[in-house]
């Protein structure tokens, strides 16, 4: 059904937005990414009738009605397993799923890790603002230890996920993080996520003004994001911080990433770690996530992982078309019949 | 040396095989009936096996059972009480012995019953000593385990590996005892064992061994031959209801030319569907094994959104899990089929064994004003034609269909006779392609019969979002306006109120007035029928209607209650049918009759629950 021969027409942003005004609150992250989503896919290659949303339940799962291209708001936590289904079965289609952190990593955990383990090509973004927003603020599965919610008055006694490690830990071939606020970098990401084929998981700090207002200032802010945030290219070094001399270097003694500044003690710019995305062996994008929670170190954002490999329904098609060349096409007589039958006269 | 026996004829005949789990008993019970089958007499068949694969070896929890019976005339049923027992062990002669018919033949491998077995089974005693035993049955009591290691002598193969062959002298035995030649046989171990050709020749041997044994036995064995049954003319093949399924739906695609697919998750006794299916790729099926029975029916319910023939097989429990996901398919009005193949329940229950309890959960098990046609398969064979059936009313009507089955049908099996060309079903689906409301499309814009199109990703210029929230009656957009609620509430009923024009009327089998009507559904078709058949013999004015469709109910159903006393139903459950026709007919109270046993319901027992309400 896809049209990928036949030429392309030129899109604007305009042609991705349905008309319907989102009913974010005011402030919202999610309009800036709604944005930059809507930014990214004229630039994709894709027809709009080819391009499907799929979201679960939450603030950000309302995405699909308001983009111009077929959609589907299905059930919470669901999103990846109705997105799975369409893939495999029209894997011509690029498919978004769009989720929240109570979507994908509370109710939806279970679907959310085998759709990142199968290598299925979706577009999986997460908007991250650790609190569940549609239900009017409870404790979510990204919350930090001690956040007080309406469910948590004391603050909540349970670990977060990091969501990235899963992602990698789940097996997905792509993985990468941005910010709400952080537009033209948000928007090369979208794009990378865009023209990568297989799983592909990326994770959009959003700021909820109203239930977890402010969840991201302390990376975010003017006035200290130089310093908090690193930015991951692959192939450069890791340096970050105002003059850019700050950064992070593999200690091969503890197995560990440290913090270290160029031009003190003795260390030299190919002292720091040249960020590799497309390392097969996931052990380095796995620790580079994991700096996220851990203090004294820099926020990363970029692409943490972007390898490459056959993707699940390319190969669910290689085995259908195999056994459709090796046997042809059996009349449906002769399929009802099988090989083992008796006449009775 | 005996004199050759005189073959006895006989119209029908009821044989169980039992062992422990590893005795081969499914495998020995398939290729009997298989040779019954290629020599035209009509079956049905059930298996019986524990839930554990491997329970201890000689435990009574672990005996393994495989029933058929055949005969020159219609057999509805797997019998009710078997002719021939042929028990592999202690343990199970002791749970089967009760079910054999007084005065019927036991066999038995008198080998396995030492000391370590027959403690096991929980006997005091070896009970083939006991004289009542062979007063009661016919006993043949003979040493299959030695009789196998002496053909295999020499053979090269392990102790381990020459017990395995035990089950082919049973079967060889069985071939003699009821007329069937040998060769197809051979063949038949040959294709089966090819691979491996030191296994082809262990198992022929000690199968020829088995049949030379009803020969030369100086017993002077009564052989008996059941004539070729008057099925009507045609080629069959055997099915169980499982793999008639898993058909059915490759029929669609090849009937269609569109993509079905199969989003599953295994479970007992319903993983058959998925395993077949998976086997049909050329015909144009995709098959996906999903992480848990909500992402089976979601991704089906996402193929489905685009374009697909979406469908999920699964068992109770699974079909609990499943709800949320059917109340999104009602509501989003996409087609899927949802097949359940009924075990016995609550919860985990009994996952192997037949129960008719899901019904009241299939018509009203999800939250919110979620109704969706809902039939059953009546035989195993039938599985084949309600899996064409559902998808088509899927498709046709725009709506979620539930098929039930049971782990009866499912597993059991009978021939089936291949369709002619004309014989199937004519079956069109058929996509939205142009805008339907001035230039614009409305995906809930409906037809007379309020269906609405089905507009599919790939497709300019129909790009919409649906969802799961309550839509505007037009454009699907989220509305949260009350009355556009209860308009679509109502409209949704009222669409599937109107699939009963695709529901046959129910024929009465039997005089259209009299004192008792059997209504039945689903699985106990063929007990029911054969309690008819018996009692009408009797010359009862017994009748009997079965209901294929559950929801929308037959148009004529409540006319044809009323010429009747009273109304009977029997069902494999705690009177679920009786319940709803209770509260669908008021005025209507059926008397019931409910077995929870794990098992079909017997046509003697039925029959003599008639005689006393008549």
């Amino acid at each position: 059904m896809a049209t990928e021969n036949t030429s392309l027409p030129v899109y604007s942003k305009k042609d991705f937005e349905s008309g319907v005004d989102p009913r974010w609150c005011p402030g919202c992250g999610d309009f800036s990414i709604i944005n930059q989503v809507q930014k990214a896919l004229p630039a994709v290659g894709r027809k709009r009738e080819d391009i499907v949303f799929i979201s679960g339940i939450g603030c950000s799962s309302r995405f699909p009605y308001y983009m111009n291209n077929y959609g589907m708001h299905t059930l919470h936590g669901r999103a990846p397993s109705f997105a799975s289904g369409l893939k495999v079965s029209r894997p011509e289609l690029m498919v978004w799923v769009v989720t929240g952190d109570g979507d994908a990593l509370a109710i939806g955990g279970n679907h959310f890790i085998h759709a990142m383990r199968r290598n299925i090509d979706l577009k999986l973004l997460l908007f991250n603002n650790r609190i569940y927003g549609l239900t009017k603020g409870q404790v979510s599965p990204t919350s930090e230890i001690g956040k007080k919610t309406k469910t948590t008055p004391h603050g909540s006694p349970d670990a977060p996920f990091n969501p990235p490690a899963l992602a990698i830990g789940s097996g997905a071939t792509f993985v990468a993080r941005s910010i709400d606020v952080e537009g033209a970098h948000l928007g090369l990401v979208l794009k990378a996520a865009a023209e990568h084929k297989g799983s592909c998981f990326t994770e959009i700090y959003q700021n909820c003004p109203v239930f977890n207002d402010g969840a991201y200032t302390s990376i975010t802010e003017k006035s200290v994001k130089a310093d908090a945030l690193l930015r991951m290219e692959h192939g450069k070094p890791l340096l970050y911080g105002k003059d850019n001399k700050k950064g992070i270097r593999f200690n091969a003694k503890t197995a560990e990433l440290e913090v270290v500044t160029v031009g003190e003690h003795g260390v030299t710019e190919p002292d720091v770690l040249v960020h590799d995305a497309k390392r097969d062996d996931p052990t380095m994008a796995f620790m580079l996530a994991n700096l996220a929670l851990k203090p004294g170190f820099p926020t990363p954002i970029g692409v943490f992982r972007d390898v490459s490999r056959p993707t699940a329904e390319e190969l669910t098609w290689d085995m259908i078309n195999a056994a459709k060349a090796k046997k042809g096409d059996v009349d449906v007589l002769k399929l009802i019949a099988g090989s083992d039958t008796w006449q009775i006269k | 040396m005996s004199t050759p026996s005189k073959v006895q004829q006989v119209e029908t005949v009821t044989i169980r095989f039992v062992g422990d789990s590893g005795d081969g008993m499914q495998l020995t019970g398939t290729e009997f009936t298989r040779a019954n089958a290629l020599a035209g007499t009509d079956l049905a068949t059930f298996p019986d096996y524990p839930a554990e694969i491997r329970a201890p070896a000689g435990s009574l929890s672990g005996v393994s059972g495989y029933q058929v019976n055949f005969g020159s005339r219609e057999i509805h049923t797997p019998g009710d009480a078997p002719d021939v027992l042929v028990a592999m062990n202690p343990a199970a002669l002791k749970t089967n012995l009760p079910d054999l018919r007084a005065g019927g033949m036991l066999i038995v491998n008198k080998g396995a019953f030492n000391a370590s077995n027959l403690e096991k089974a929980d006997y005091k005693s070896n009970p083939l000593d006991d004289e009542a035993l062979k007063h009661a049955y016919k006993v043949l009591s003979i040493d299959m385990s030695m009789l196998t290691d002496h053909a295999l002598e020499g053979s090269g193969l392990s102790s381990k590996e020459t017990a395995r062959c035990r089950n082919y002298f049973a079967l060889g035995l069985m071939y003699w005892l009821y007329s069937r030649p040998m060769e197809q046989q051979l063949e038949q171990i040959q294709k089966k064992f090819g691979k491996k050709p030191q296994f082809v020749e262990a198992n022929q041997k000690v199968f020829k061994a088995g049949y030379a044994f009803g020969e030369t036995v100086e017993v002077g064995l009564q052989r008996y031959e059941v004539p070729a049954s008057k099925l009507p003319p045609g080629t069959y093949r055997t099915v169980t209801g499982n793999f008639a399924v898993a058909l059915g739906f490759a029929t669609v695609a090849k009937l269609t030319g569109k993509q079905v697919f199969l989003g599953s998750y295994p479970i007992t006794p319903a993983t058959e569907i998925l395993q077949e299916m998976s086997y049909f790729k050329e015909h144009g099926v995709v098959t996906y094994q999903a992480e848990d029975e909500i992402a089976g029916i979601g991704s089906a319910i996402g193929a489905s959104f685009g374009g697909a023939l979406g469908c999920t097989t699964t068992s109770g429990p699974g079909l609990a899990l499943k709800a949320e996901m059917m109340g999104l398919a009602v509501i989003a009005e996409l087609p899927l089929v949802i097949v359940n193949v009924q075990r016995g329940g609550p919860s985990t229950g009994m996952p192997t064994k037949t129960e008719q309890s899901d019904l009241l959960v299939a018509l009203f098990g999800r939250h919110g004003e979620a109704p969706m046609p809902v039939l059953a398969a009546q035989s195993p064979a039938d599985c084949f034609w309600a899996a064409i059936e559902a998808m088509k009313i899927a498709t046709k009507w725009m709506t979620p269909v539930l098929l039930l089955t049971d782990g009866y049908l499912g597993n059991g099996s009978e021939p089936f006779k291949v369709p002619l060309a004309g014989e199937l079903p004519k079956f069109e689906v058929k996509y939205q392609t142009t805008p339907n409301h001035d230039g614009a499309y409305m995906p809930y814009k409906r037809d007379a019969k309020l269906i609405r199109p089905w507009a599919i990703p790939g497709t300019p210029g129909l790009e919409h979002r649906i969802g799961g929230l309550e839509k505007d009656s037009m454009s699907g957009m989220v509305s949260y306006d009350g009355m556009n609620h209860e308009r679509m509430v109502l409209t949704r009923a009222q669409k599937i109120a109107n699939v009963v024009e695709d529901v046959p009327d129910v024929q009465v089998f039997g005089k259209p007035s009299g004192d008792v009507l059997l209504v039945s559904w689903g699985g106990t078709f063929g007990s029911v029928r054969g309690a008819a058949e018996q009692l009408q013999g009797q010359g009862k004015a017994v009748s009997h209607v079965h209901l294929r469709w559950l929801n929308p109910l037959p148009k004529n159903l409540a006319a044809v209650m009323k010429g009747f006393k009273k109304i009977m139903v029997p069902e494999v459950n705690n009177g679920q049918l009786a319940f709803y026709l209770r509260g669908m007919f008021p005025g209507v109270d059926p008397v019931q009759f409910n077995r929870i046993n794990g098992k079909p319901i017997k046509i003697a027992e039925l029959a003599s629950k008639v005689l006393e309400v008549l």
